[in-house]
Formats: C-alpha cells, sequence, structure tokens
C-alpha cells in the first residue's frame, strides 16, 4: 500500500549571517497509513526543523534546498513543498494537523475556546455556526473535557492538561488523516502525562489516524510508536521498529541516548550520558558526524559520511559502518540496552 | 524528631521541624506548605518530588532560607535560624546555596564566567588578592568539568550551552564552600544526553566535599538515579505523604499517591511501559489550594479512602510499621502495616 506520507532526500538549510545551517540534510522516511512513528533526538538534530517542513510551517529563514514531501490520500498524490497556496490551506488542518506543545503559546489569548474553534472552522469554509458549536462539542467530549465549561473559557484559565487536550480536540477537527505532535507531553505533570498518552492512544484506535511525534523524550515514543527514528545532525541515523530501537539499537548515538534515561521499574543499569555536544551545523565534521562523540570510532568513521543501509534485522536501517560491533555489545534480548550494557 | 531513618546520624546538618508558609494570593490564603518536618544528615543525597503545586519548590527555598516559614523552625546546626541575627544569619546563607531551574534566568547575561563566579569570592573575603581569585575560579571550573578553565573564563552566558551554564551556576554556589545545596529542577532544562553527567557532578561533590544535596524535581526516575543510596521525599497538595529509601520507594510504595505516581510514569521501555499496572484514581481533578479538602487530602482521588476516617482525620507522617524503614502519612497503610501496592491488589 502506497505510504500516506513519503519523505524523499530532503534538506533544509537555515539562512545566517556566518552561512548556511544544515538542519536537515537528505533525510528519507515513510509514514503508513494508521501508523505512529516517533522522531527523536537531540535539541539541535533537526526534528523540529523537519516536523514544520511537513506543513510548510517553517520560518522565512528556512529554505527547502533538495527533495519531496509527497502525502497520498484516496484521490491523488501530491508534494507538499509544490503544493499552491489555496490547495495547502486545505492540506492544513484537513489532512495533516500538527499540535505543538501547550506550554508554549498556541492559543490567541484574548478569545474564547469557542472562537478559537469557531476561527479554525471558518478558515476553512464551515459557515454554519450550529454546526460547528454541535463538532466543538463532540471533539471535547473525545478529549474528555466539559464543553460547557471549557467553550466558555479563556486559555489563561484551563491547566497545562487541559489545553493539550483542546489542541488536540482542535487538530481533529477537519478529521486529518496525519497528525505531527510536538513534544505533546513535555512541561505536564505525570498524571496529565499518562492521561494524555492514553487518550492519544485510544483517539488513534478509534479514528485510524497516522502520528509523527517530534521528542526528546523516549518513554512518550515507547509508549506510543510503531516505529522509530534517530537523529543526528540534521540527518538520520537510525530507522527500525519499536522494539528493534529499544532493544536491538544498531547506532552508537541510539544507544546512548537509551543510556542516558534513568527508570522507575526494573534494574537501574549503566546510565550514562553522552559526552561532548552535537556539531556545529555550518561546519559539520568530516565522515560520520557523531564520531567525535562516539565511543566506538575508528579512524575510517571520520574520512565519508557512512550511508543508511540494512542491518541484520528486518526493516531496519542504521547509519553506522560499525554496527556489527553494535549489535555484538546489545544483542538481541528484549532487555533495556542500560541493563544488558551493566551485564556485559 | 519524626525522621527514622538510618542515614542521619547524629545531629542532622538542617532540619524543617513542622514548618508552613502561607501566600495572600487573590480570592484568599494558600497553605502552599503545610507542617513539613524533614532532617538532613551531612552528605545526604536526598530528592523530593511531586507535582506542580505540592510546594517541593517552597519547601526547597525555605531550606535553602530565601524564604521564611509563616509556622515552624529552621534548625542549622542545632540552632533556629530565623530566631538569629546578623552575622549568624550571614554564615547560614553561605553554608546553604540554591541552584536554579533555568540557567538562562540565574546567570547576569553582561557578566563573565569569572565576574560571575569572582564577585562572592570578593564579597567573603576567601581570596587574597587577585591572583588568588583567578586561581580559585580556575579551579572552581575544573571542578565541575568545564575545562581547560581558560577557556570559559572570559565566556559569557550566551556563548555556553544549557549544560555549561548549569554548571557555571554549580560552580557559583561553590565559592561559598557551602554545606548544602538545594537544587531546584536542576537538571530538568538540560537535554536528556547530558542530564545524568549533571547529576553525576552533584553525587560527585557529596562524595568528595561532603556536601549535603536537596534535589527537587518531577522526574521519580531522576530521582531514584540520584538518591540511589538516599531518600526520596514526596509531595501532595503541601504535605509530606512519604519519606523512605530510594528503592524502597520506587519498588514497593506506601501511599497510594506515590503507587498512583509510578504506576502512571511512562518509561523509556516498550515492554515494560505497554504491561504496567495501572493505579485508577476516583478523579483526575486536583483540588484546589484556596479550598482544600478536609482531612487527607488525597481523600478524594484516593482508591483507598474511606469515609469517617480519611475525610475527617489529617494522617500524621509516620513509620510504616514491619519492613524497610519509611514513612508514610495515610491511615490506610499504617492501620494495615501494609505498602500501598498490597492494599491495592
Amino acid at each position: 500500500m502506497t505510504p500516506i506520507l513519503s519523505v524523499r532526500d530532503l534538506s533544509i538549510d537555515y539562512r545566517t549571517r556566518r552561512g548556511p545551517v544544515h538542519a536537515v540534510r537528505d533525510v528519507s522516511f515513510d509514514i503508513a497509513k494508521g501508523e505512529t512513528v516517533a522522531i527523536i533526538g537531540e535539541s539541535g538534530s533537526g526534528k523540529t526543523t523537519l516536523a514544520v517542513s511537513l506543513i510548510r510551517l517553517s520560518p522565512r529563514s528556512a529554505k527547502i534546498v533538495k527533495g519531496r514531501i509527497l502525502y497520498t490520500n484516496d484521490r491523488e498524490t501530491v508534494d507538499i513543498r509544490t503544493l499552491p497556496d489555496d490547495e495547502l490551506r486545505q492540506y492544513r488542518w484537513s489532512e495533516c494537523a500538527m499540535v505543538f506543545q501547550a506550554a508554549l503559546n498556541s492559543f490567541n489569548p484574548v478569545i474564547n475556546i469557542w472562537e478559537q474553534f469557531a476561527d479554525t472552522a471558518r478558515a476553512h469554509g464551515l459557515k454554519d455556526s450550529k454546526k460547528i458549536h454541535a463538532r466543538a462539542q463532540e471533539l471535547l467530549d473525545l478529549v474528555h473535557l466539559d464543553p460547557k465549561r471549557v467553550l466558555t473559557a479563556y486559555p489563561h484559565e484551563l491547566s497545562g492538561g487541559m489545553k493539550q487536550r483542546v489542541l488536540i480536540a482542535l487538530s481533529l477537527m477537519l478529521e486529518p488523516q496525519l497528525i505531527i505532535l510536538d513534544e505533546p507531553t513535555t512541561a505536564l505533570d505525570i498524571l496529565t502525562q499518562r492521561s494524555i498518552i492514553d487518550l492519544l492512544g485510544t483517539l488513534r484506535k478509534r479514528l485510524g489516524f497516522s502520528m509523527i511525534f517530534i521528542s526528546h523524550d523516549l518513554s512518550i515514543a515507547a509508549e506510543l510508536a510503531d516505529r522509530m527514528i534517530t537523529m543526528y545532525a540534521g540527518t538520520v541515523v537510525e530507522r527500525a521498529s519499536v522494539t528493534d530501537l529499544f532493544y536491538r539499537p544498531r547506532h552508537p548515538y541510539s544507544v546512548g541516548l537509551l543510556r542516558a534515561v534513568p527508570r522507575v521499574s526494573g534494574a537501574m543499569g549503566a546510565v550514562a550520558s553522552i559526552p561532548g555536544s552535537p556539531p556545529d551545523l555550518i561546519r559539520l565534521p568530516p565522515g560520520c558526524t557523531y564520531a567525535p562523540r562516539c565511543p566506538l570510532a575508528i579512524p575510517a568513521c571520520s574520512e565519508r559520511e557512512p550511508d543508511l543501509l540494512p542491518v541484520d534485522m528486518p526493516d531496519h536501517d542504521a547509519r553506522c559502518i560499525l554496527w556489527k560491533t553494535v549489535a555484538e555489545q546489545v544483542g538481541n534480548a528484549e532487555v533495556a540496552v542500560a541493563e544488558k550494557i551493566a551485564t556485559a | 524528631m519524626s525522621v527514622v531513618d538510618t542515614t542521619v546520624v547524629g545531629r542532622p546538618l538542617i532540619e524543617l521541624d513542622g514548618v508552613s508558609r502561607s501566600f495572600k494570593v487573590p480570592g484568599g490564603v494558600i497553605t502552599a506548605v503545610d507542617s513539613v518536618s524533614l532532617a538532613i544528615g551531612a552528605g545526604e543525597a536526598l530528592c523530593i518530588v511531586g507535582e506542580s503545586g505540592c510546594g517541593k519548590t517552597t519547601t526547597g527555598r525555605m531550606l535553602a532560607g530565601i524564604l521564611r516559614p509563616t509556622g515552624g523552625r529552621l534548625i542549622y546546626e542545632g540552632q533556629d535560624v530565623w530566631a538569629k541575627r546578623g552575622t549568624d544569619l550571614s554564615a547560614f546563607r553561605r553554608a546553604v546555596q540554591l541552584v536554579h531551574q533555568d540557567p538562562y534566568a540565574s546567570l547576569n547575561p553582561t557578566r563573565t564566567i569569572f565576574q560571575t563566579l569572582s564577585a562572592p569570592i570578593y564579597r567573603h573575603k576567601k581570596a587574597k588578592g587577585n591572583r588568588d581569585a583567578v586561581n580559585r575560579v580556575r579551579h572552581l571550573l575544573q571542578v565541575v568539568g568545564l575545562t581547560p578553565p581558560d577557556d570559559f573564563l572570559g565566556k559569557y552566558p550566551h556563548q555556553l550551552s544549557g549544560g555549561q551554564r548549569q554548571r557555571v551556576a554549580i560552580a557559583r554556589a561553590l565559592t561559598v564552600d557551602p554545606r548544602l545545596i538545594v537544587a531546584d529542577e536542576a537538571v530538568s532544562m538540560v537535554d536528556v544526553s547530558i542530564r545524568i553527567s549533571l547529576l553525576n557532578l552533584l553525587l560527585g561533590l557529596r562524595n568528595e566535599m561532603g556536601v549535603s544535596i536537596v534535589l527537587i524535581t518531577h522526574d521519580l526516575a531522576v530521582a531514584r538515579y540520584f538518591a540511589r543510596e538516599g531518600r526520596i521525599g514526596v509531595m501532595y497538595l503541601g504535605r509530606m505523604v512519604e519519606l523512605a529509601r530510594s528503592e524502597a520507594l520506587v519498588s514497593d510504595p506506601a501511599h497510594p499517591y506515590s503507587a498512583a505516581l509510578i504506576a502512571a510514569i511512562p518509561e523509556a521501555d516498550p515492554n515494560i511501559t505497554r504491561s504496567k499496572d495501572r493505579v485508577m484514581l476516583k478523579t483526575a481533578e486536583v483540588p484546589s489550594l484556596l479550598a482544600l479538602p478536609p482531612g487527607c487530602t488525597f481523600h478524594p482521588r484516593c482508591p483507598l479512602a474511606e469515609e469517617g476516617l480519611c475525610d475527617v482525620l489529617v494522617p500524621a507522617l509516620l513509620p510504616l510499621p514491619g519492613g524497610s524503614p519509611r514513612e508514610v502519612a495515610c491511615h490506610v497503610a499504617i492501620r494495615e502495616r501494609q505498602p500501598a501496592a498490597e492494599l491495592l491488589a
């Protein structure tokens, strides 16, 4: 089946006085219908630049240097990159919606929640206020909020968790097939995080949309993702199923990220941070961009940037010439990487 | 003294003795912290965890002596801090240092790292002359892992990464040779990849210099890692509901609220996180601090709550009989002598 979204060789630069910042480099991936993909990486890995480019919301200083963003619905396949403005408006919200972090200023602070719904609906040609109201009520019910109480409220009157629910409800208004969520649980309390994760899980089952998560938080990926993409210095360094990435990673950077997160359940294992910091995206190091921080790096790593190639598991690619060494270190058992390294 | 723990041997370094703190807000008075008692030993690593509004930051600010309690006493080396005056209080202020969450806001952007770190050294006459001050700053930068130190002396905060700034903030706390560092969400704004190295830095200071450290965090996994040889205190709506050794708390919580938190945490491990048992709370709604429920403030949400008991009597933080030493503020857990996991099963 044709994937709903197919990103091919996408490269994005930011113009700066020091020269172009290569924020996204040669990124390719597919999202199948109904599939949830998590994109993980540190700040500066390019994950947010990539995400906003998928609905062409990039800042003006960003320029797509090359590549295609192909979106397929029941009728046709379009390239988002070259979509005319009127069709782009249609694509946003009704095909693909983005949910930003509620802690950030995602709402207009001077209008109430009802008007936020009405604004979005009218911008997409819905005129009948009664119908919009009914739809808003239905959506708020869906995210377990009391429409009577919430519709008349202003954003500042809602808690962080309620705001995130309203944003999710809004994103569903025009029944999009793809939802992009940028750090949807960051800055929320534990019990609220849990309820948002459970909500997204139920909605996905019920409505069948695809999701892309952008997060530095591996636990939400562990909860909801079917597949994972690890980004480093603007490029994809690993692509795998969620269980492969967590238990059978083949790129040393994925291993580093997994080891950096302590857990509450199970053994603690050898938790460790990644030494150094991400490279300067204007002057990238030669060869593998992770080599300067990589515990396994050998001189050959700095000669040329490795390709993203299949490893020993099906549907699993890594951009590392030493993936076999990584495989020997972490093995294939479904045990957390930090635990395996502790016992190795 | 309510603490039954082996970590605090002899006289504690610092102690909160039934402290409370109220604030006037539009709409009334809120009690952000209500009768919290906590003793911290020399060289102890302790974590206070809880959700927003639980009073953990207010508790930390009272520990650091920058917020005066509206009730109870802050005791440092056996003496009531707020009953003292003048020089005694300034000795206490040097002994306890606070590291904030946001190193972007807590460092002066117009000062170089050298200026930021040398100011307290000069003010508290910790150096003999300029050369000595430079050497002390160099040494501190080395201690916090900013090497080579000469690369950092002339830099401004905006030239550093978030993790490096937080290291500068820790170095600044160290300028006055503190006995206790209160770190309020000190690692929550930095990338996951470097969080552990900052926690290790703080733990290293504890091991090498004997500094006590209280880490305030909303992240139980961070708390477990940091306090693995110490204790974790869980706060809810201004009260300490459980205080226990770190492993006992995460593997076998005694308070139903701790149990609910631990069950709800999404974990970075798909098999574990997708098969976790949930603790179903009666409601997701957190009561307002302006209208706290009577009795145990958790009772409207608690699956164990008993009418006529939990909604009437405020539970005290008491040792849980039997098992590993821990204190819990729950009528049911204390009466049944059982941790929450068994009661909820």
